[in-house]
C-alpha cells in the first residue's frame, strides 16, 4: 500500500488516488509535421524504468486534481511530489 | 529422445528400486560456449518453447538460453494456470488457438506431464450489456472455428451450483458463455517440461546468467554482454516480458509497453468443490480450484508502474470481495498465500512478436496478462520468426510497426476481465 502525501490534502492511502502512468509528455507542438513514427513515440512509447520514474497522479476521491510524483518503481518509495507543470529534476526520468 | 531419459511406467519402477536416488538431472548445466548460433534471452516459458522449437522445427540446435536466475521462477511460476482461446480478433484467435491445439497434444510430445485439465472456462454476464457483449464474442469466435457456446441460466446452475445466482444479489448473474476446451495446466510442467526437451536437442541451459548489455555492431547483433562474460550470436530473441523495456534500452530502442505487478492467490486445500475455470468482468475475478484443493484467483493490474513482484492490497480486498460476491461459500476461507508478477502492457493489451529496429534482433513481449496461455503458440510463432528472419504469418500482425502504421489489435475486452 503506497501512502501519497497529496500536495493539498496530505498523506492518504493508495486506495484514494488514481495513476496517470508517466509525466512529461508534451503534447507536439506542430502535429501536421509529425512522420508516423514520431505520432507512435508520443501516442504509445513510453519511460518504463527499472528505476525513478516521474508519473502523474489524481486525487481522484478527495481534491480531484492532478500533480506529479518521483516514484523508486521497485521499492515504491516516493521520492518527491510537485506540481503539474513544474519540471522534472535532472536526476530523475 | 535418449532412450534412458524417457520417462515411463518402466523407469518409474526401475528408480522405485533405488528410492528415487538415481533420476538423471532434466538437463545439464553447461559451460556457456563462445558463440552460438542463436541465443534465447529470457528462461520462462516463452523462451524456452522458442528455444525448444528453434530445435525442432528448424534445426537450429546450436542455441543458448540464458536466464539471470533459475528457470520458470518469472511469470510462468507466478500465474494463475488458465489456459483457453476465445478471443475476439482473428488476429488474436489464431495465435492462442494456435497455443490451444499445440497445448492439447504437449503432455505426448515432450514426454513429460503437463497435467492439461480441459475442464470449461465460464464468463459471466451480470448485464444486458455484458450478455449482449458475450453473445457477440460467442458468434464471433465459432465463425474462428473454435469452440464456444452461451450457457442457459439452468445449465450454469448444474454446471457450478455453489455459484450465488440469487436475483437479490448486488450484481445479479443474467448469464454465461463457456469455452469446454478451456481450463488449467500445470505452470511449472511447462517450463521444466520445454527446458528438458530443449536440453535434449542440444540447447545449452545457462541459468544464474544475466544479460547486461547487447553487441552492436553496424545496427546488427554480434552478441550479448553477461555476467559469465561475453556470448557471440548473429541472432538474439529477448523473451523476458516485465523486462523487456529495460533490455530494449540497452539495445536503444523504446516501447510502447508498461510494467505492473498482476497478482493471484491461493487458499487452504479444499475438497473439491469447484471443476470448471469461473470468469466475471463486472465484479472483476477469475478462479479456480488447483488439484490440490487450493482456490486460485486473481483479477486484474496494480495501476502504477512497477518491478517489485509484490501486488497492493487494494487489489487483494477487490478480488475477495468479488469471490464472496460470487461465492458466498468461501466466504469463511482462508487465505494462504499471495505474491505478484511483473507483466509487460501494451496499449492495445495484445502481444509484441517480430523484428526489432537492430538487424538480428527479435522481441517476443506484451503478452500482459495473458503469456501462460499462449506459450506454446508464441514460442512456435517467435521460433519460425528468428529462424527465418522473417514473422511466421500468424506473428507478422503483431508486430511493433504496428505503433506506427495504426493496426492496433484491441483485446481490451479479451479476458473477460476489465483491465
Amino acid at each position: 500500500m503506497l501512502r501519497i502525501e497529496c500536495p493539498h490534502c496530505g498523506a492518504r492511502d493508495e486506495a484514494e488516488f488514481s495513476c496517470g502512468g508517466e509525466a512529461h509528455i508534451a503534447r507536439p507542438k506542430e502535429p501536421d509535421k509529425l512522420s508516423d513514427a514520431e505520432w507512435a513515440d508520443y501516442l504509445y512509447m513510453r519511460t518504463n524504468p527499472k528505476g525513478i520514474l516521474a508519473e502523474r497522479w489524481c486525487h481522484t476521491f478527495g481534491c480531484r486534481r492532478w500533480f506529479n510524483i518521483e516514484r523508486d518503481t521497485v521499492s515504491h518509495e516516493i521520492l518527491r511530489v510537485y506540481a503539474m507543470g513544474e519540471p522534472r529534476r535532472e536526476s530523475g526520468t | 529422445m535418449k532412450k534412458n531419459k524417457r520417462y515411463s511406467i518402466f523407469s518409474l519402477a526401475r528408480n522405485a528400486r533405488n528410492y528415487h536416488e538415481n533420476w538423471a538431472a532434466a538437463w545439464r548445466s553447461p559451460e556457456p560456449k563462445p558463440s552460438y548460433d542463436a541465443i534465447i534471452v529470457g528462461g520462462g516459458g516463452h523462451g524456452l518453447a522458442t528455444a525448444y522449437y528453434l530445435a525442432k522445427q528448424h534445426g537450429i540446435t546450436n542455441v543458448a538460453l540464458i536466464e539471470k536466475g533459475p528457470i520458470g521462477l518469472g511469470n510462468t511460476g507466478r500465474n494463475t494456470t488458465v489456459i483457453r482461446s476465445n478471443y475476439l480478433w482473428d488476429e488474436s484467435a489464431a495465435i492462442y488457438e494456435l497455443s490451444l491445439k499445440l497445448y492439447e497434444g504437449l503432455s505426448q510430445e515432450l514426454n513429460y506431464n503437463i497435467m492439461l485439465s480441459q475442464r470449461g472456462l465460464v464468463s459471466l454476464a451480470h448485464s444486458q450489456h455484458d450478455l449482449r457483449e458475450i453473445e457477440r464474442r460467442v458468434n464471433a469466435i465459432r465463425l474462428n472455428g473454435i469452440d464456444s457456446e452461451m450457457l442457459s441460466m439452468a445449465e450454469l446452475k448444474q454446471l457450478i451450483p455453489i455459484l450465488n445466482l440469487s436475483p437479490n444479489s448486488r450484481y445479479p448473474v443474467i448469464g454465461a458463455s463457456i469455452q469446454r476446451r478451456g481450463g488449467t495446466a500445470r505452470h511449472d510442467a511447462i517450463a521444466w517440461g520445454y527446458a528438458r526437451a530443449a536440453d535434449d536437442r542440444g540447447v545449452d541451459i545457462l541459468q544464474h546468467t544475466e544479460v547486461t548489455g547487447f553487441r552492436i555492431q553496424g545496427g546488427r547483433v554480434e552478441g550479448v554482454e553477461t555476467t559469465r562474460g561475453f556470448i557471440a550470436a548473429p541472432k538474439v530473441g529477448v523473451a523476458v516480458a516485465g523486462h523487456s523495456s529495460v533490455l530494449a534500452d540497452m539495445a536503444g530502442f523504446r516501447l510502447p509497453i508498461s510494467s505492473h505487478p498482476l497478482q493471484a492467490m491461493v487458499s487452504e486445500p479444499l475438497k473439491p468443490i469447484f471443476n470448471t475455470v469461473l470468469m466475471s468482468a463486472a465484479v472483476h475475478v477469475y478462479l479456480s480450484q488447483s488439484d490440490r484443493g487450493e482456490l486460485v484467483m486473481g483479477a486484474g493490474i496494480d495501476k502504477f508502474n512497477s518491478y517489485a513482484q509484490r501486488g497492493s492490497p487494494p487489489i487483494l480486498e477487490d478480488i475477495l470481495a468479488a469471490t464472496v460476491e460470487l461465492f458466498p461459500i468461501f466466504s469463511r476461507v482462508k487465505m494462504m498465500r499471495q505474491w505478484g508478477g511483473i507483466v509487460d502492457v501494451c496499449p492495445d493489451a495484445s502481444p509484441i512478436v517480430g523484428k526489432t529496429p537492430v538487424s538480428g534482433l527479435y522481441l517476443n513481449c506484451g503478452w500482459g496478462t495473458g503469456g501462460f496461455k499462449s506459450i506454446p503458440g508464441s514460442g512456435f510463432v517467435f521460433a519460425h520468426t528468428i529462424a527465418q528472419d522473417e514473422p511466421h504469418e500468424i506473428a507478422a500482425p503483431f508486430s511493433l510497426e504496428r505503433f506506427s502504421t495504426g493496426a492496433l489489435i484491441d483485446e481490451h475486452g479479451a479476458s473477460g476481465v476489465a483491465h
